[in-house]
């Protein structure tokens, strides 16, 4: 691939980045299943199983429709003190390029603001990522979000 | 954190005989908390440290906590499983900071004091003196004596690959503390099967340690505030239900049978949790494979008091571990299991279910949620009191769920131990 193109593609992804945090900083739940292909990963999980192996993950979903269940629980079945979150994420460096599939990774900060309180940090890690195009548009395959924080304050409601 | 919240001066009286009203103090009260610790956690009580499956090896450890204090659980040499106190027998250290590892020895990063696997101290550095111009000066006394000055060890106890400790060394047995109908639940899950360590989750929950209890000693609530497990049956009014305590009504089991089909009109009236029209874009989340050592009931929830609470529900199994950090708040530390003898399938199944619980899941994360809306509500006004009358007044066991008889044993018992 040429410079030119490279660049090109480049934008792109980080494009992909940011309208990703926009929706999810937004609230925006409808638009986050459709960043990722029909059968993706999504994964947020302690870094601890990540460096050991151990495959246990706090949210570990195998699929677009998984994401969309997600969504309804987040909406409809998931009781929780409202909050807003603001993602505040690294350029993506690109680990490797293989036929079309980018292998990235991005540092991720999360705050969150509950009603009438102070913004905290909530939760920091990286994102490990797969990025194919789908019929011409960039989508996740997967994306992994490794959390150092060690310890969730109480939960975890919506997508990082 | 609402812990450093201040409490207003009361009486901190039990109001009347009964248990079926609690006063707010037992949950903000920092005297009350203190005096916890020191009756439940460190004294009388069992606490759960970790798995065998954790430590295979000699010299491999892991850190544990038993109420506010740092432990850590060890094989030894031997083969066995100790577990022995982080702070150091010399200026107090915790000198283990790794989570977990290989240590043919422990020595305190301070001044190098080294110590054995079970805890004897094996090294002082410079113990006889230094040699200074061909005389000996400094040092230990001539009769110090490295017995009995080594790390503070537990009991242990081990059941079923299931490791738990006590500073009390007089407690009575693990079996004996369970008691038989609690021990067959656990045996039930434990029954000499290989573990194999799925992973881990810990979350910081602002609220009472023994609002966890509580929580799952309340089959009241998850078919109003979990709307999978009413919708799914999972656990609603028309699940076959019974609630079993020890004899001493300090742990419990909830044990369940799911409901399979819709709801009949009156289970889910006015229920606003009940979803009729949902269902999942991907059932894989809820791909129900019985298992054989269910023996029936597809849910059995067990709150082994004061720091564990063992699940089962469905095809996910975990260990769920309360270590309090202050009356308004204490850590919640998951760790997800399966069988060394179950296949792929089954193993990824347990995972795909693991979706339901922890710090995010469909069931779990509100739990959390609500427990901090009661700190909230009980932080300001120590003397008013939380209701519990469903099901009447007394703790006998029960066969449905709109009873909180098993909140009001644990509560006869606590209110024993703290003379209150």
């Amino acid at each position: 691939m040429n410079q030119a193109l490279e660049a090109q593609a480049y934008t792109e992804l980080l494009q992909l980045y940011a309208e990703y945090t926009a929706a999810i900083d937004a609230g925006d739940w409808d638009r986050w299943p459709e960043f990722f292909t029909e059968d993706c990963i999504y994964k947020l999980q302690p870094r601890e199983n990540h460096e050991r192996g151990l495959p246990l993950a706090t949210l570990h979903f195998h699929s677009k429709g998984m994401l969309q269940d997600r969504v309804y629980g987040i909406r409809e079945t998931l009781f929780h003190d409202p909050y807003y979150q603001r993602h505040v994420v690294s350029l993506p460096r690109v680990l490797s390029v293989d036929g079309g599939r980018w292998f990235l990774e991005a540092n991720y900060a999360v705050f969150r603001t509950k009603l009438g309180e102070l913004s905290t940090v909530f939760n920091v890690g990286r994102y490990l990522d797969e990025v194919v195009r789908v019929e011409g548009a960039l989508k996740f395959a997967s994306r992994s979000c490794i959390y150092d924080s060690e310890m969730i304050p109480n939960a975890i409601i919506y997508p990082i | 954190m609402n812990d450093t919240a201040i409490t207003l001066p009361s009486s901190l009286s039990w109001p009347g005989d009964g248990v079926h009203r609690v006063p707010y103090w037992v949950y903000t009260d920092p005297d009350t908390y203190r005096r916890e610790l020191e009756r439940f956690y460190y004294a009388g009580h069992w606490c759960y440290i970790g798995l065998e499956a954790e430590i295979p090896n000699p010299g491999d450890f892991r850190r544990s906590a038993v109420g506010e204090r740092s432990v850590i659980m060890v094989r030894a040499q031997d083969g066995s499983v100790r577990v022995l106190e982080n702070v150091c027998a010399h200026r107090g250290a915790q000198f283990c900071r790794e989570r977990q590892g290989n240590r043919k020895e422990f020595v305190c990063p301070y001044h190098q004091w080294a110590y054995d696997l079970e805890g004897k101290l094996r090294g002082i550095p410079y113990r006889r003196g230094i040699r200074q111009d061909g005389q000996l000066s400094g040092g230990m006394p001539a009769d110090f004596q490295m017995e009995g000055r080594g790390l503070t060890s537990l009991k242990v106890a081990v059941r079923g690959g299931v490791v738990f400790a006590s500073f009390d060394h007089s407690v009575e047995s693990l079996e004996d503390y369970l008691g038989p109908t609690i021990l067959s639940y656990f045996d039930r899950v434990f029954d000499g099967r290989k573990l194999k360590v799925l992973g881990y989750n810990r979350q910081r929950i602002p609220g009472n340690w023994k609002l966890m209890q509580e929580n799952i000693k309340d089959p009241y609530h998850p078919g109003l505030l979990h709307s999978w497990f009413v919708t799914f049956g999972l656990w609603r009014a028309d699940s076959k239900t019974s609630l079993k305590m020890d004899a001493h009504k300090r742990h419990a089991a909830m044990i369940g049978v799911r409901s399979v089909g819709k709801p009949a009109g009156d289970v889910v009236s006015g229920v606003t949790s009940y979803k009729a029209d949902m269902s999942l874009r991907d059932p894989r989340q809820l791909d129900i494979v019985p298992e054989e050592w269910w023996k029936g009931p597809t849910a059995v929830m067990l709150t082994l008091f004061p720091s564990l609470i063992i699940q089962q529900q469905v095809n996910s199994l975990s260990m769920r571990h309360i270590q309090p950090r202050g009356p308004g708040v204490f850590d919640f530390v998951w760790t997800h299991f399966a069988f060394e003898d179950d296949n792929d399938e089954m193993i990824q199944r347990r995972l795909l279910q693991a979706n339901l619980f922890g710090p995010s899941g469909y069931v779990s994360a509100d739990d959390g949620e609500v427990i901090e809306f009661s700190q909230m509500g009980f932080q300001e006004k120590p003397d008013q009191q939380c209701l519990l009358e469903m099901g009447g007044h007394g703790s006998e066991e029960a066969t449905n769920i709109a009873s909180e008889t098993l909140i009001r044993g644990m509560y006869q018992y606590w209110r024993r131990v703290m003379g209150v």
